[in-house]
């Protein structure tokens, strides 16, 4: 995406802003995120809008004397975390926001605030747990406060479920705990510093974040990624995928007690984990992806990798019809967390999520990038229950897909021969916006660059857009359910936290 | 078979896990570039003047970016195996400094004996810190059947009150300090802390932040240092043994650590 389509319009204030939004979500666009940037001339707030083949931005001027501005929530329900997250960074208030309860960040309001975008800021900020409100919903009604320390091996979150005994009438979700500060961490940094913390940023989707990066930092620099290097991005993209999806079918093998499935899927993730570390070295694809394109070749020839690659496809397949053919595991499964079409495409609803309640706008289709442009895609027909067991569904349909993907790399890498890895990308000034799919969804880097320094990174993850339909999944489901809903969904508290 | 049977036979894929950065040459000749500039961490320090110290590298900041291999692979390479964590903060500095293995040597003494009673078997509570997600993914690892540590008497458990080793991932969000406090306290005595990963090592590349403490050793005592950005499953594993004093007695370098 080109600095140019940026809205050039600085709106005076946010209402302009608003409109132009409503315009062009009227026109088919989708709203792809908010976010602000402390700016000497007044509070920024950038809008990324998703249309066919480009992300685009259009912003609007908050007065750096104004205490608040009008919401943009009540008119486009999908900016209702973007909103409070811009509060907690900027101490500004979105006046008429539905629910202005601190994200990211619980403070008292005369607070000082991070303040991304303005250079230096404070050492420390303490979450305050006070300035989080305690909603007394109703006689007979419990709140069960679940977390942040949660049984099992998991991020940290706090749940807190509202319910008279057995249904879930409510969900509140805190996602502060974890918070790490990383828009202003990136803040100062070089460009080749940069990706190293987008690789930590949602860690289990290090290969997507750091293909995001790169592809904002390549429309700066104006570097083309040479074509033996998209392959080898496209390939650890699509083993990162794989093992992602794996991970979900562990978790939700294990919360239905399944101990075969569980150990199984187990086996094949850690198959998957261990085909990348000896491909690259880390068993998360980190150090391959650089700007301008790839830093060496797989370790493993194109030859071994199609067998490995042939050997897991086969086990995975086998597996997933004796789990799909298990009929007290879809019972667990069947019309639980259910997202209604409607709902998952005014919220944009991304990633399988999106796709298993029939809304799919997949990057590598609609916005391609490196190696996607010339490989077979193959996706599947849409799926419309949006229930917890086709979102499992989605899943086994993108692994389907993932090997197929991932066959044509290894052959096309076999074709390819020897050719430069990395296309020159020296990027000093400028700003963009890159894109790739994650397992989880797509994930947005709105990157500026002055003097050679990040003045602002700001990453936009799919686990953060798509967690707050938590709230919206629980009709008719109770409290035994939550662990299949939470799985199901298939996100990093890290990639929401930052 | 499928499980792997580490500790007691090697394991080809544990030799060959890629643990931090170490120091191959700490006089490297002509060294008059600045080494320490090469690490986004500043995990290298490099002592100019008289003193010949040379080159050092603090594994407990090393974020496994291979920036410091890569530019001089002369100076630097990865440390390999299993055998990462360390009994004390300083051990992870690598080439040890000749004073103090006595040291080491005292707080290895004490480490065992107080974890005499969990030889055996060993429950395992988890606290997530403020990670980018891996570790976890590293530490349910031990769970599948290829590591399967349950053969070793190791065991996950849901309550600190069940739980001998307290494992915390990340680099010590500040919105965690006081859950991760009060998971601590609960748990009974003897109780050992694995800080696992650099991030809870030192606070690895999320530090410095306005949200971040630094790593968890200021909200709890830490007695097992695992760097690793994540660590390997072996490598948790191994920390683990280390913990509880089964690992059979090493000699050599790294046996002190």
């Amino acid at each position: 995406m080109s600095a140019d389509r940026i809205s050039s319009r600085l709106a005076d204030d946010a209402t302009a802003l608003w409109a132009e939004l409503a315009g062009a979500v009227a026109a088919g666009q989708r709203f792809a995120g908010l976010f602000g940037t402390a700016r000497p001339e007044g509070l920024v707030l950038s809008a990324h809008l998703a249309g066919a083949g480009d992300i685009t931005v259009a912003e609007g001027i908050v007065p750096s004397a104004a205490a608040g501005y009008p919401a943009l929530t009540p008119q486009l329900g999908a900016a209702f975390w973007y909103e409070r997250e811009i509060a907690d960074m900027f101490g500004v208030i979105p006046e008429g926001h539905p629910r202005p309860e601190p994200l990211l960040l619980p403070q008292p309001a005369a607070a000082p605030r991070p303040m991304p975008g303005e250079p230096g800021g404070p050492a420390a900020i303490e979450p305050d747990p006070r300035a989080l409100s305690l909603h007394v919903v109703g006689p007979g009604l419990f709140t069960i406060p679940h977390g942040p320390v949660r049984s099992g091996v998991v991020e940290s979150i706090e749940y807190l479920v509202e319910t008279p005994g057995e249904d879930i009438p409510h969900l509140n979700m805190r996602v502060f705990y974890k918070h790490r500060g990383l828009d202003k961490r990136f803040e100062g940094m070089t460009p080749a510093d940069g990706i190293l913390l987008a690789e930590r940023v949602e860690g289990t989707a290090a290969v997507a974040h750091a293909l995001a990066y790169c592809h904002a930092l390549e429309h700066i620099g104006g570097a083309a990624v040479p074509w033996t290097a998209a392959l080898v991005r496209a390939l650890h993209a699509e083993l990162e995928r794989l093992a992602c999806h794996l991970d979900v079918a562990v978790r939700l093998a294990d919360g239905a007690g399944l101990a075969v499935a569980t150990a199984r899927f187990g086996w094949h993730k850690e198959r998957v984990l261990r085909l990348v570390s000896r491909a690259c070295g880390s068993r998360f694809g980190r150090g391959v992806v650089v700007p301008g394109g790839v830093s060496r070749l797989p370790l493993i020839g194109p030859g071994e990798l199609l067998s490995e690659i042939g050997r897991l496809e086969k086990a995975v397949t086998a597996d997933v019809a004796a789990l799909m053919g298990t009929a007290s595991f879809l019972d667990r499964l069947r019309r639980t967390g259910p997202l209604s079409p409607e709902r998952a495409r005014k919220h944009g609803a991304l990633g399988p999520v999106g796709k298993a309640s029939g809304y799919s706008d997949d990057a590598r289709e609609h916005r391609p990038y490196d190696a996607y442009p010339s490989l077979g895609l193959r996706q599947p027909a849409p799926r419309l229950a949006g229930d917890a067991l086709d979102r499992l569904r989605v899943r086994w349909d993108e692994v389907s897909q993932s090997f197929h993907l991932l066959r044509q790399v290894a052959d096309e890498l076999a074709e390819a021969g020897d050719g430069p890895l990395q296309a020159d990308c020296t990027a000093a000034d400028g700003r963009a916006v890159g894109w790739a799919e994650a397992p989880q969804g797509e994930v947005l880097y709105d990157l500026r660059l002055e003097h050679a320094r990040i003045t602002r990174c700001h990453p936009r993850s799919a686990s953060f857009h798509n967690l707050v339909l938590m709230h919206e999944l629980f009709a008719g489901d109770i409290l035994t359910d939550f662990p299949f809903i939470e799985a199901s969904l298939g996100l990093s508290v890290a990639g929401v936290a930052r | 078979m499928l499980t792997t049977r580490w500790p007691a036979r090697p394991d080809p894929y544990a030799a060959a896990g890629r643990g931090p950065a170490t120091v191959l040459d700490p006089h490297p000749a002509g060294a008059g570039e600045r080494l320490d500039r090469l690490c986004p961490t500043g995990a290298i320090s490099q002592a100019d003047g008289a003193s010949n110290a040379g080159v050092r590298l603090d594994q407990g900041k090393c974020v496994q970016c291979g920036r410091c291999v890569a530019a001089r692979p002369d100076v630097f390479g990865w440390a390999q195996g299993p055998a990462v964590a360390a009994r004390s903060r300083e051990a992870l500095v690598v080439p040890e400094v000749p004073e103090t293995p006595e040291r080491l040597a005292a707080i290895r003494d004490r480490l065992r004996a107080r974890t005499a009673a969990l030889r055996r078997s060993v429950h395992l509570r988890h606290v997530d810190a403020g990670s980018d997600g891996t570790e976890e993914w590293e530490i349910l690892a031990l769970l599948n059947p290829v590591y399967d540590v349950h053969r070793l008497g190791i065991f996950l458990t849901a309550s600190p009150r069940h739980a001998d080793i307290l494992l915390v991932t990340g680099a010590g969000a500040r919105g965690m300090a006081e859950p991760l406090r009060r998971t601590y306290d609960a748990m009974p005595e003897p109780k050992i802390v694995i800080a696992v990963g650099t991030d809870a090592v030192s606070g690895g590349l999320a530090s410095p932040s306005y949200a971040v403490a630094g790593g968890i050793s200021g909200i709890v005592p830490v007695d097992i240092w695992l760097p690793g950005s994540p660590p390997t499953p072996f490598s948790i594993l191994h920390a683990v043994l280390l913990a509880i004093g089964r690992l059979p007695a090493t000699s050599g370098e790294g046996a002190w650590r």
